[in-house]
């Protein structure tokens, strides 16, 4: 190999340093296409939607006229689906995360419950809907029923609840649970008065994640048969019902049938009459402005955390 | 005895007692704990079960060989085919335009993010990323139907309304934020010093992210595809929306087709009834969806081990 002049040495250099800018150019291009995407689709809703985001939309309920369509009993239904999601999936999630970090020995039987949580991570959610229409729907007879989806939805995130309590449990320091133990309390006790409390913004994260999550998630719930058509409310606890002055028990909401969002937009999106084109654009404006803003909440949990604690 | 010390062995007694009874409560609260823990192992067990058992039902009627070989499938005709090689050629199509776009896409955002941007940049970018990746399909769906096709359709004045290419693309961009993370995280994991050594010998910084890196971070960034690969064969909503849903064999992402996850979106639609043989066909899809993902995953477990490096 023929020694370098110094032009050849600045040539060479030169080459790398181009290569170098070319690939941060395509880099911030490849970077600026997801925003890009995430613009288009908010502005494109919102454009499109515009001449239905009202004050009707959200109180009247689905019609086979676009114009006259709302989407009340869909936010209904997403509400109380989530209701029953974080109210299964949070005790359920933190306690399992309790119990991998605090208690667990490390033995097969927690081996296995690892794998399994990692594993259940990335099975389809579409298959959770089919464990849901065999267990939930027929066996334990729940039928197409808010409670139904909701404990699905719980399922499928889950393991986003129990990865959020680990992490934020493993970032305590051991000399917490030293302190607490070498006063004499007991191994629940450190972590009903300290581990707890102290993991809470970072299980408080995983939680707002996850429900972010459930609440767009539509092949499960497709899956377990939720009606697109539902023109009423489920009964509001101690609401009379009609009959010789009963009222509706304090939990028939959970076995009433619903619809939620994501369905009422698939079932907007394909109507081949465009004119629901509209209703589907503001729909889906709505829950992209429910999930970014839970997003938007979690992220900013996650950025306060990492200010103030200072171990 | 004086009565001080029969007092004295009063409180010891009860102090014992008080002991016993705490170390009860202990035992129980890490026996609900580990129910708790527990219950990923039972999703795991009832998703095998239900789908073993239904497609079990199935394959009384219907044989493997037709399932696997037959080229059609028309399920709910009279001329009943089972061809399950009809649906799994959709979801490779789809998969395959979708990881095209992801895999590269992923892959520079993430070289970008860890070698190139300073950490302002990354502060913002990440959580950006975050956002685009916690939108919800049946969105992405409406995206690719009604913004994607189109564009498309200008290009490509011969492209139907429904093809898997539109659907793909969408997916793929959904996926960008799963590979670019996770590639991120497993490229910072690369020890500084190894980066100062190539800089040391006069590489710029393309040529130590290309070589030393990459190499380096290899089966982290294996494992991040193979994620990308899990997600893209159970996607389902935006298939269902974009891609059309009747069944077609073929290998070109320009046409129509139906995938397994649709066919399951577009069965749970309908009203089968519970125990027909339409109602099995889903479990039976839904199972060779889950042994798809399994598959992948038990891949990108062992190109884990095999490239591991450990520093």
């Amino acid at each position: 190999m023929q020694p370098m002049t110094t032009e050849q040495i600045r040539a060479l250099i030169a080459r790398g340093k181009l290569k170098d800018t070319l690939f941060q150019a395509i880099g911030i291009l490849c970077l600026g296409i997801g925003l890009l995407v995430i613009f288009l689709l908010v502005g494109d809703m919102l454009m499109r939607g515009m001449e239905r985001l009202n004050i009707e939309f959200f109180t009247e309920f689905a019609s086979r006229r676009a114009s006259q369509s709302g989407i009340l009993s869909a936010w209904v239904g997403t509400l109380l689906v989530m209701l029953v999601t974080a109210a299964a999936a949070v005790p359920l999630g933190v306690a399992a995360g309790i119990y991998l970090e605090e208690y667990a020995k490390r033995n097969w039987v927690t081996d296995i419950i690892e794998i399994n949580i990692t594993n259940l991570a990335a099975v389809p959610s579409i298959v959770y809907g089919l464990l849901a229409l065999g267990i939930f729907v027929y066996t334990f007879g729940f039928g197409q029923s808010i409670l139904s989806a909701g404990l699905t939805l719980a399922l499928l995130i889950l393991p986003i609840v129990i990865v959020a309590t680990r992490e934020a449990i493993r970032s305590i320091p051991a000399m917490i649970r030293e302190g607490s133990m070498a006063v004499g309390a007991t191994r629940w006790q450190t972590c009903r008065y300290h581990i707890i409390p102290y993991a809470m913004p970072g299980i408080l994260t995983g939680v707002i994640i996850g429900l972010a999550r459930a609440i767009g998630e539509t092949a499960p719930i497709i899956t377990i048969g939720a009606l697109t058509f539902i023109a009423f409310l489920p009964p509001a606890p101690f609401a009379p019902t009609g009959m010789d002055g009963a009222t509706a028990g304090m939990f028939d909401w959970v076995m009433s049938p619903f619809t939620v969002m994501p369905i009422q937009i698939f079932n907007w999106t394909s109507r081949p009459d465009p004119a629901f084109e509209v209703n589907a654009a503001a729909a889906g404006f709505v829950l992209m402005g429910m999930v970014l803003s839970m997003n938007a909440v979690a992220i900013w949990l996650r950025y306060r955390m990492r200010k103030n604690i200072k171990w | 005895m004086s009565a001080k010390s029969a007092s004295d062995l009063h409180q010891v007694s009860d102090r014992l007692a008080h002991n016993a009874l705490r170390n009860v409560n202990e035992r129980l609260i890490e026996l609900v704990l580990f129910a708790a823990a527990a219950v990923s192992v039972l999703t795991t067990v009832g998703i095998v079960y239900v789908l073993v058992s239904e497609s079990i039902h199935f394959f009384q009627n219907v044989s493997i060989v037709d399932f696997l070989t037959d080229n059609q499938w028309t399920p709910l005709f009279d001329d009943a085919h089972y061809g399950i090689m009809v649906l799994i050629s959709g979801t490779l199509v789809s998969s395959g335009v979708a990881l095209a776009v992801a895999i590269p896409m992923g892959t520079i955002i993430a070289i970008y993010l860890s070698e190139f941007a300073n950490p302002k940049v990354r502060e913002v970018a990440k959580p950006v990323l975050e956002l685009l990746g916690g939108i919800p399909t049946i969105v992405f769906g409406y995206f690719a139907l009604l913004i994607v096709t189109p564009l498309l359709q200008k290009i490509f004045p011969e492209l139907p309304g429904f093809s898997l290419l539109s659907a793909g693309l969408v997916m793929g961009i959904m996926i960008v934020p799963y590979i670019a993370s996770l590639s991120e995280d497993a490229m910072r994991a690369v020890p500084m010093s190894m980066r100062e050594g190539s800089y040391a010998m006069g590489a710029t910084k393309l040529y130590t992210a290309i070589h030393v890196v990459v190499p380096a971070a290899v089966s982290g960034l294996a494992a991040s595809y193979i994620l990308g690969i899990s997600r893209a064969v159970g996607e389902t909503m935006i298939l269902a929306v974009a891609a059309g849903m009747q069944p077609n064999l073929t290998w070109n992402p320009m046409e129509p087709a139906a995938t397994i996850t649709s066919y399951i979106v577009q069965v749970a639609l309908g009203d089968l009834p519970h125990g027909s043989i339409g109602y099995q066909t889903i479990f039976a899809a839904g199972l060779t969806l889950l042994l798809i993902t399994l598959v992948f995953n038990i891949i990108g477990q062992w190109l884990r081990r095999r490239y591991r490096e450990a520093y």
